[in-house]
């Protein structure tokens, strides 16, 4: 033959493959699952939506300043709060009065969630939450606090690892 | 029309030919699309494809028909209007003048020409116009190269396509395409007529050549360097939208299936049976239910080819420009010159 090296055993194994996943798709169901009705869980860390826990925010600004694409929006306020011994001194503390994610521009990298020295930003394997108008892509702080319940159990600690 | 013992004037017999022909175009069309671009690459992918339209997704081809209805129907600045909106009807023709000479029963045929097959291979060469002109009128660099690629390579292996089916002429004597299905349906092997002679039997190497051929001719994968869609954008198809591009698609699914049925009856046997299940002696006397019969049988052996052409379209990687020529150059126009001298040799010997 002129063709140079003629694959003709690889053309015939190539028919093969096409063939055999055919009647497996026939006699056995695809791979695939219809999805508006059928759904596939997403693996537990999946990156689907962030979540605030609100209490745990204090107002430090380190997740703002860390977004590649500053999506995240802070604002808050500093208050006295009823000093913790009786007869101390009432104590300073930040907060939270805005707190919003625009998902239109997240680019879901993450680095909020492990910059936050607080845990008070969390994964959450939700991903059903797109919208008609873009504007409302942009989650404020109650939104935000909603997506907490879909937040998964954390893994347990490896045997001797440090808690703090 | 005898045997149904009514008389139709002139008017409605055209009415039923272009009726005929439009069925004889578009169900095919429609079948291969469905059957095996929507649900037979999708399985051998291990999905499902369409679903939604209708049970098991049937009705997602009148979905896909009204989306492209609905678009606007855009044409380049530079392009050259009136041959660019020509160009998808010029592909579309070809289709249904090649339609107009396959037999589909005894008697159900649109024309029963003497040089069936000489005409059939002249008009299914009318296309490359069509595309060549596609891709010219679309003032763009990557619809002329698509269109230059598919003027080589269909001239190219319209040649082997030739060359197979002179074998077949051969053998069977006549260029009728009537005559050929008598020929296999008739015929017998050593004596034993209980299968007929199929040509294939024969004829196999020009089958092959054949389909081969075919294949590259409607350049469907392996053979699609014209409108690779990766490299060319879709080739001379980058500039249409709207109906236009739905008419490019039918043709090339309605080809596909034109050509399956010539292959069928080339090779195949056609529409008939072979003769001796029934005792019949030649075409005259074969029963009348044959033309309702026979289009199913015809059908039937075509979705069996379609079948191997759409395999090997969703199997296969693109072959490179130069592999694609040097194929058809250097080994399947000497495999078919063989094969008819050797086809000349044996029908003078025997």
């Amino acid at each position: 033959m002129a063709i140079g090296k003629p694959k003709m055993p690889g053309l015939f194994k190539g028919m093969g493959v096409t063939l055999k996943t055919l009647g497996r798709t026939v006699t056995k169901g695809a791979e695939t699952v219809q999805y508006p009705r059928e759904k596939e869980a997403p693996p537990t860390r999946a990156r689907g939506v962030i979540a605030l826990r609100e209490d745990n925010c204090t107002v430090c600004m380190l997740c703002a300043r860390s977004c590649p694409d500053w999506c995240i929006y802070i604002e808050g306020h500093k208050t006295l709060a009823p000093p913790r011994r009786a007869g101390g001194k009432p104590r300073s503390v930040s907060l939270l009065d805005r707190f919003d994610i625009d998902y239109a521009l997240c680019m879901y990298c993450g680095i909020c969630v492990e910059v936050c020295p607080f845990d008070a930003l969390f994964w959450s394997p939700e991903y059903e939450y797109s919208e008609p108008r873009i504007a409302d892509l942009l989650h404020d702080k109650d939104k935000l606090g909603e997506w907490m319940e879909t937040v998964p159990e954390a893994p347990e600690l490896e045997a001797g690892a440090q808690k703090k | 029309m005898n045997a149904l013992a009514i008389e139709i004037p002139y008017w409605g017999q055209s009415l039923l030919r272009v009726l005929g022909g439009i069925v004889a175009v578009l169900l095919p069309a429609g079948t291969i699309v469905y059957l095996f671009l929507f649900k037979m690459m999708s399985f051998m992918q291990s999905r499902l494809g369409p679903m939604e339209a209708g049970p098991y997704g049937s009705m997602q081809l009148f979905a896909e028909v009204g989306k492209w209805l609905q678009k606007e129907d855009t044409a380049p600045d530079a392009a050259d209007h009136r041959i660019f909106k020509m160009a998808p009807l010029i592909v579309l023709l070809s289709t249904f003048l090649l339609v107009a000479a396959v037999p589909f029963g005894p008697d159900a045929w649109l024309t029963n020409f003497e040089v069936g097959i000489f005409y059939a291979l002249a008009v299914s060469s009318i296309s490359v116009l069509g595309i060549l002109v596609a891709g010219w009128a679309s003032a763009n660099k990557y619809s002329l190269l698509g269109g230059l690629r598919a003027a080589g390579q269909l001239i190219a292996y319209e040649l082997p396509l030739v060359l197979a089916t002179l074998g077949v002429v051969i053998q069977a004597g006549s260029m009728n395409m009537q005559d050929i299905v008598v020929a296999q349906n008739a015929g017998s092997i050593f004596g034993w007529d209980g299968l007929g002679n199929p040509f294939v039997l024969t004829q196999f190497v020009g089958f092959l050549v054949f389909m081969i051929a075919v294949q590259a001719e409607l350049t469907q994968p392996p053979f699609d360097m014209p409108i690779a869609e990766s490299e060319l954008v879709s080739g001379y198809m980058t500039e249409y939208s709207g109906f236009r591009f739905l008419i490019f698609f039918i043709a090339e699914f309605a080809t596909v299936g034109v050509f399956s049925l010539i292959a069928s009856i080339l090779f195949l046997g056609g529409w008939g049976v072979p003769f001796a299940w029934f005792g019949w002696d030649g075409l005259d006397d074969v029963a009348d239910w044959m033309n309702i019969g026979g289009p199913l049988i015809l059908f039937t052996k075509m979705i069996v080819l379609s079948f191997l052409i759409m395999w090997v379209r969703f199997s296969v990687p693109r072959f490179r420009e130069d592999q694609l020529q040097r194929f058809a150059w250097k080994f399947l126009i000497p495999v078919s010159l063989a094969n008819i001298v050797a086809t000349a040799i044996i029908k003078v010997v025997v």
